[in-house]
């Protein structure tokens, strides 16, 4: 994977489906309310091993995702914790009524896992990316939206979805990324993290954007620019304290999101932004798609729409020039 | 949030257990009452709103007037009773005949019926389980129950409490393809503790259903669907029991309940704009008579 803006040091990365499915078995093995709930994706889900372990509690209901996600539900309503696991784009298009009336408006606890979202599955086309999943459910009141940036978070959103189940969709990524926090950095409900605090400009990235807000901070920390970053691990409760926070104490913002900009989470910070008195309103530059996207690979997919560090790099700038 | 009416439940339960001890005919007399206590309700409840499901409410009556007397281990009291059988309506707007069939039972007080539909009401035209005790999910949109009933039967099954799950859908209602997806899967586990009961008025609508996407051979899809299949008249009392017995083959159980749409009101039965229709108030009265 190439990188306009290199990172000093060389990073491992990961796949978020290993943590989310390791801390799945673990937790499962004390608490008998875990069930998973899947159409044929046990393998791209990666519950092979939670097969194994509980082959009674995993329900493969096979290529029905809108019976799916009612089956989930009614798991929940007779107490169990469903993680209820597809890939993103059928999850939460194919049964989005389900999500809606069976999940968010009946309020039965479902752990909706969207795998491989974003343009994970680069090659295989729009059909099978995930990036109307977030402007699709941030318009249901009731369901969290948690988007780990790594696999701490991952972990982290697993562990609090057993100990406080309610509706809650996780998108859970396959296309590998670097640690940008660690196990004992917490996740907090609603919250978008700090990752590094600045006063020039405010990055805002989510899930595998963070990383690349990063670097691209790195890049503008060279030009003597103070830069925030925040990692919007929750859509959903969204974190309206540190969008104006941002707004009223750095003079730009950039939002960078794997994902549509119709309703996402630019939409989410601009609709905060706009509604903050005059003098507290800086520009507000939103990156993310727009379009079907061509034929290409997940990498090329991001350069081609303005997804890595150096395009989040130039709209901080650009967004700086115009405040 | 609703709360339980504790004298409805106390007479609830008398009726139940003098329905469980009588002989054939004076259950049926009790049954009756409650039925056409229940139609009269409903008519009420349409006309005060200006609004409602009349022709599907009174088709699905006499199903649920078994299922809440006779059949499903619950208690009103406890909605929330762990390992309690469970009762979906799917065809969600047919949510009058829910309503009064859970006052009756004492879920909640009686006098809430006159709000249904008024602004701010727990009553909305839909169920909705955050409001309403004893509506175990959200539905509405059709396609929907079944699934969430099989995801119960599976979660029974699971923690072995013996615990049996009833799904009411209208004939109209199976043209979606998510309750197909579901019988397979219910099939596929041997949930022999769920019932999928198919209200076969044979109207939708906007027209009959064999005129829409016919659904017949109805019986012969759930049997190669893998039920076991009873086929009945959905306001004999005598067949509804027997449809509603276990499974005894160890398939789950799928009940064709053939009824009348607008069963009881003679000028409303079996005919297609009485779907959503609102009687007049000389035509109220007239059904009052015809369910005195």
């Amino acid at each position: 994977m190439s990188r306009e803006v290199a990172s000093s040091t060389t990073v491992a990365e990961y796949d978020n489906r290993t943590a989310f499915a390791e801390e799945l078995v673990e937790l499962a093995r004390t608490d008998e309310r875990i069930v998973a709930v899947c159409n044929d994706s046990v393998g791209s889900s990666n519950l092979g091993a939670f097969k194994s372990e509980f082959p009674d509690r995993l329900i493969n209901v096979g290529i029905a995702e809108q019976n799916m996600v009612g089956v989930g539900a009614g798991l929940a309503s007779a107490g169990y914790i469903p993680f209820v696991c597809a890939a993103g784009p059928f999850l939460t298009g194919r049964a989005l009524e389900q999500v809606k009336a069976d999940v968010a408006y009946s309020q039965h606890n479902v752990i909706l896992c969207g795998m491989s979202p974003g343009m994970a599955y680069g090659e295989l086309g729009p059909t099978h990316h995930s990036v109307e999943d977030l402007s699709w459910l941030r318009a249901l009141p009731g369901l969290d939206i948690v988007v780990p940036a790594d696999r701490h978070q991952t972990r982290l959103a697993v562990r609090q979805a057993v100990e406080n189940p309610r509706p809650t969709y996780i998108r859970v990524g396959r296309f590998k990324v670097p640690d940008v926090s660690s196990d004992s950095s917490g996740l907090e409900r609603g919250t978008f993290q700090t990752v590094r605090d600045g006063s020039d400009v405010t990055l805002i990235g989510t899930g595998t954007t963070v990383s690349r807000a990063l670097e691209a901070a790195d890049a503008l920390a060279e030009s003597g620019l103070s830069v925030r970053v925040l990692n919007a691990a929750y859509l959903a409760p969204l974190d309206i304290d540190a969008i104006t926070a941002a707004a009223g104490q750095t003079r730009a913002i950039v939002t960078a999101e794997e994902a549509n900009v119709a309703g996402g989470l630019g939409a989410a910070v601009a609709s905060v932004v706009s509604q903050l008195p005059a003098g507290s309103r800086p520009p507000v530059r939103i990156l993310g798609l727009s379009e079907f996207a061509p034929t290409g690979n997940t990498a090329w997919l991001l350069d081609h729409f303005g997804l890595t560090a150096a395009h989040i790099r130039d709209a901080a700038e650009d967004a700086l020039s115009d405040g | 949030m609703l709360t339980t009416d504790t004298r409805q439940v106390e007479q609830w339960r008398e009726l139940t257990s003098a329905v469980a001890g009588a002989d054939a005919v004076e259950r049926d007399a009790l049954l009756t009452d409650r039925a056409k206590a229940t139609r009269r309700e409903i008519i009420k409840m349409i006309d005060k709103a200006g609004q409602g499901h009349i022709g599907g409410d009174l088709s699905v009556t006499d199903i649920l007037t078994v299922l809440y007397n006779a059949v499903l281990r619950i208690d009103p009291a406890t909605p929330d009773l762990e390992g309690r059988d469970r009762f979906i309506l799917s065809k969600g707007h047919c949510a009058a005949a829910l309503y009064v069939t859970l006052a009756s039972a004492g879920y909640f007080p009686a006098s809430a019926l006159s709000t249904f539909m008024d602004a701010d009401s727990a009553l909305n035209g839909h169920p909705n389980r955050n409001k309403v005790p004893g509506v175990e999910t959200n539905t509405g949109p059709l396609g929907h129950g079944l699934p969430v009933a099989v995801g119960q039967a599976l979660a029974a099954k699971l923690a072995g409490n013996g615990a049996r799950v009833f799904a009411v859908m209208g004939d109209g209602e199976m043209q979606e393809g998510s309750n197909w997806e579901a019988l397979m899967t219910a099939a596929h586990y041997g949930l022999d503790n769920l019932t999928a009961i198919v209200d076969r008025n044979r109207l939708q609508q906007g027209a009959r259903t064999e005129d829409t996407s016919s659904l017949d051979p109805l019986d012969e899809k759930l049997l190669a669907f893998g039920f076991e299949l009873r086929s009945v008249d959905g306001h004999d009392y005598d067949q509804l029991l027997g449809a509603f017995a276990p499974s005894s083959t160890g398939k789950p159980v799928a009940v064709i309940a053939n009824t009348i749409k607008g069963k009881g009101v003679s000028f409303i039965e079996d005919r297609v704009e009485w779907h959503h229709k609102v009687p007049s108030a000389e035509q109220v009265a007239l059904a009052m008579e015809e369910l005195a």
